[in-house]
C-alpha cells in the first residue's frame, strides 16, 4: 500500500509539473468554455419562445458552436487518457528507472496501479473542474440554477466520462508495456482510437448493408439493418459511452434505441409518454452499458499485468 | 569463509531461448565480505545479479541470499538488498532529497524517521549542500554518490554495485571506492561489485570472481588466484595480469 501511495504521488506531480498537461488542460477547458457559452447565448436568446424542461442540461447537450460538450468528451476524451498513459511504463523502461523501480520492495503491479490511479485523479480533477466552469457560467450567463436531480444527473455523467476516459487510459498503458519504443505505442494508441472513432461507424454501416440485403422499402429489412447496426456498433467504446450518456443527461430520451428497434410496447411508451424520465429509470438503462466500459477497462487490465508480469527486466 | 554465507548459489542456471547467459554458476559470498565480480561484457555478470535479486526468475539451480529465496520471497529480499545498476536510472527532474524520499517511501520508510535518514545519508556522501539540486544537473560522480546514499536509506546489508566506477574520472573513482570499502569496514554491508577497474578492485576486494562467457572460471582471494596461475603471490602480479590469463584461456 505504501509503495502504491508513492508511486501514485509521484506519477501525480509529475504530471501536474508537465508541459503535456497543462496544454491538454488549456485546451479543453477553452473548447468546452467556448461551446457553453454558445448555448448559453443560445437559451438566453430563445427564452419567452420556448421553456424546455431541464434547461441547466442543455449546456452539456445542446451543439453552440459546432457540437455539444457531451459530443466533443466522446471524442476526444479518449485522446486525453492516450496522452497521459502511452509512454507511462516504456519511457522508465528506456530511461532505466523501471529496474531501479523493481529492485525496490514492491510488488510489480503497484507500478501499474500506481500509474493508473494517478491517471484517473488527474482525469477525474479535469472533468469535474470542466463542469463545476461550465455549472458556473450557465448560472452568471443565463442565471439557470440547477434542480437536485440535475444535479445528480451531471454527477453520474461525470462518473461515467471518467470511467470512459480511464479505459483509454488502461489502453494506452497497456501499448506502454507491449511496445519499448514510445513513438510506437504512441502510434499504435492513436491508430486503435482512430479505428474506433472513424473506421468503425462507416464499417458497420457496409456491413449492415451487405448483411441485411439489398436496400428496399420493405420496413422489415430496414429494421433488421438497424438492429445489425445498433449491435456492431457497441464493439465501439465510443458508442457505448454515447449510448450511456445521451440517456444519463438527456431525461427526454427514454431509450438508447432508435424509434425502428424498439419494441413494440416500448415504441407505444416512446411516443404516448413524452414527459421526461425519471432518474432511477434513466440510471437502469445507463447501466448496462456503465458496466460494459468497466468491464472492457477490466480486461485490458488484465492483459497489462500477465504481459508485465511475464516481462524480463533488463536494463537495457 | 567462517563468516556467514550471506550469498548461496548452486548450479544457477539462466537461458535466454537457447542462449546460455548464466552456466551452471556455483558461488558463496560470506557476511561483511567485498566480493569483485569480474568479466567481460556480456558474460552474464549483470543476469546473475538480476537473479540475486529476484528481478529475473532462474532457469535451473538454487539460490539463497539471506537466507531467502528471491524467486518465491522478492520483497523480503529487496527491502534488505540494495542494487546499484549500471545505468544508474534516476528520475532527472527531481532534486535529491525527493529522489532519496521517494527511494524511502517505496522501502515503507516515512515522516521523521525518513528525513533524519536523508540527511543523514546525503552528508555521508558528501551531497548535503546538493540536496536541493536537480538530478539533471548532477555529475557521474554525484549521481554514483547518490545511489550509494539510496543504499544507505534503505539500509541494505548487501549490496550489488554494477559497474559503479564506469566513466568515472581517476579522482572520482578513487572516492567512490573509498566510500564502498566504507560500507563494507564500518556498516558491515556485504558487498558484490562488479567493474573493469581491475586496479581499484584488486585494493579493495577480498575476494574476486571471474565470469567468462557464462561460467565462474576462478573464485576465490586473489593471492590464492596468481599462486594457481603463477605459482606465486599477488605482490609480484597484478590482479590484471591474472585476469588477462583466464581470459585467454578460456
Amino acid at each position: 500500500m505504501a509503495a502504491l501511495t508513492a508511486i501514485c504521488k509521484k506519477e501525480l506531480a509529475d504530471h501536474f509539473s508537465s508541459y503535456r498537461f497543462v496544454i491538454l488542460f488549456a485546451l479543453i477547458a477553452m473548447v468546452s468554455l467556448i461551446s457553453a457559452y454558445m448555448v448559453g447565448v443560445q437559451i438566453r436568446e430563445a427564452q419567452g419562445q420556448l421553456k424546455p424542461k431541464f434547461v441547466f442540461l442543455m449546456l452539456f447537450t445542446e451543439p453552440g458552436a459546432m457540437f455539444s460538450l457531451v459530443q466533443f468528451v466522446a471524442f476526444f476524451g479518449p485522446l486525453v487518457g492516450l496522452i497521459l498513459g502511452f509512454d507511462s511504463i516504456n519511457r522508465e523502461r528506456n530511461e532505466g528507472t523501471l529496474s531501479k523501480l523493481l529492485a525496490q520492495p514492491i510488488f510489480r503491479d503497484a507500478v501499474i496501479n500506481g500509474k493508473f490511479l494517478a491517471g484517473l485523479v488527474l482525469i477525474s480533477v479535469m472533468m469535474g473542474s470542466i463542469l463545476m466552469v461550465i455549472t458556473g457560467l450557465g448560472l452568471a450567463l443565463v442565471g439557470i440554477v440547477p434542480g437536485a436531480e440535475e444535479i445528480w444527473r451531471v454527477l453520474i455523467y461525470l462518473v461515467v466520462s471518467v470511467v470512459y476516459i480511464a479505459f483509454w487510459l488502461g489502453v494506452a498503458i497497456l501499448f506502454s508495456i507491449v511496445f519499448r519504443s514510445t513513438a510506437t505505442s504512441a502510434l499504435a494508441a492513436l491508430a486503435v482510437w482512430i479505428f474506433f472513432s472513424f473506421f468503425v461507424t462507416i464499417g458497420i454501416g457496409i456491413l449492415a448493408g451487405a448483411l441485411a440485403g439489398s436496400p428496399s422499402s420493405d420496413p422489415l429489412v430496414a429494421q433488421q439493418k438497424a438492429e445489425i447496426l445498433r449491435a456492431a456498433a457497441l464493439v465501439s467504446p465510443m458508442e457505448l459511452y454515447s449510448d450511456a450518456t445521451a440517456a444519463i443527461i438527456d431525461p427526454m430520451r427514454k431509450s438508447t434505441r432508435t424509434r425502428l428497434t424498439a419494441g413494440p410496447l416500448e415504441a407505444i411508451s416512446m411516443t404516448r409518454f413524452s414527459g421526461p424520465l425519471p432518474l432511477g429509470q434513466s440510471i437502469l438503462i445507463v447501466m448496462p452499458y456503465l458496466i460494459s466500459l468497466v468491464a472492457i477497462t477490466a480486461i485490458c487490465f488484465a492483459v497489462s499485468y500477465t504481459v508485465f508480469m511475464r516481462q524480463e527486466i533488463r536494463s537495457l | 569463509m567462517d563468516a556467514a554465507a550471506v550469498i548461496e548459489t548452486e548450479n544457477l542456471t539462466k537461458l535466454y531461448g537457447h542462449q546460455t547467459a548464466v552456466d551452471r554458476l556455483t558461488l558463496t559470498v560470506g557476511e561483511g565480505e567485498i566480493f569483485g565480480f569480474l568479466g567481460p561484457n556480456g558474460a552474464g555478470k549483470t543476469t546473475t545479479l538480476l537473479m540475486l535479486l529476484g528481478l529475473t526468475e532462474p532457469t535451473a539451480g538454487r539460490v539463497r541470499v539471506m537466507g531467502l529465496d528471491p524467486a518465491r520471497d522478492p520483497i523480503r529480499v529487496k527491502s534488505r538488498v540494495g542494487y546499484l545498476q549500471e545505468n544508474m536510472g534516476f528520475y532527472a527532474d527531481l532534486d535529491a532529497r525527493q529522489m532519496l524520499r521517494f527511494v524511502a517511501e517505496l522501502n515503507g520508510i516515512a515522516g521523521r524517521q525518513a528525513e533524519e535518514r536523508i540527511a543523514a545519508a546525503l552528508e555521508a556522501v558528501g551531497l548535503a549542500e546538493e540536496g536541493r539540486k536537480k538530478i539533471a544537473a548532477f555529475s557521474r560522480g554525484m549521481r554514483q554518490r547518490l545511489g550509494i546514499a539510496e543504499l544507505l536509506i534503505k539500509d541494505a546489508r548487501l549490496a550489488f554495485l554494477d559497474e559503479p566506477t564506469l566513466g568515472l574520472d581517476p579522482d572520482a573513482t578513487v572516492r567512490i571506492m573509498e566510500m564502498i570499502m566504507g560500507l563494507a569496514r564500518e556498516r558491515g554491508m556485504t558487498i558484490v561489485l562488479s567493474s573493469h577497474q581491475l586496479n581499484q578492485v584488486q585494493k579493495i576486494c577480498d575476494r574476486v570472481g571471474i565470469m567468462i562467457k557464462g561460467r565462474m572460471v576462478a573464485q576465490g582471494p586473489m593471492d590464492q588466484l596468481a599462486r594457481e596461475k603463477f605459482g606465486v603471490g599477488p605482490e609480484e602480479f597484478s590482479l590484471e595480469e591474472v585476469y588477462m590469463k583466464y581470459f585467454l584461456e578460456a
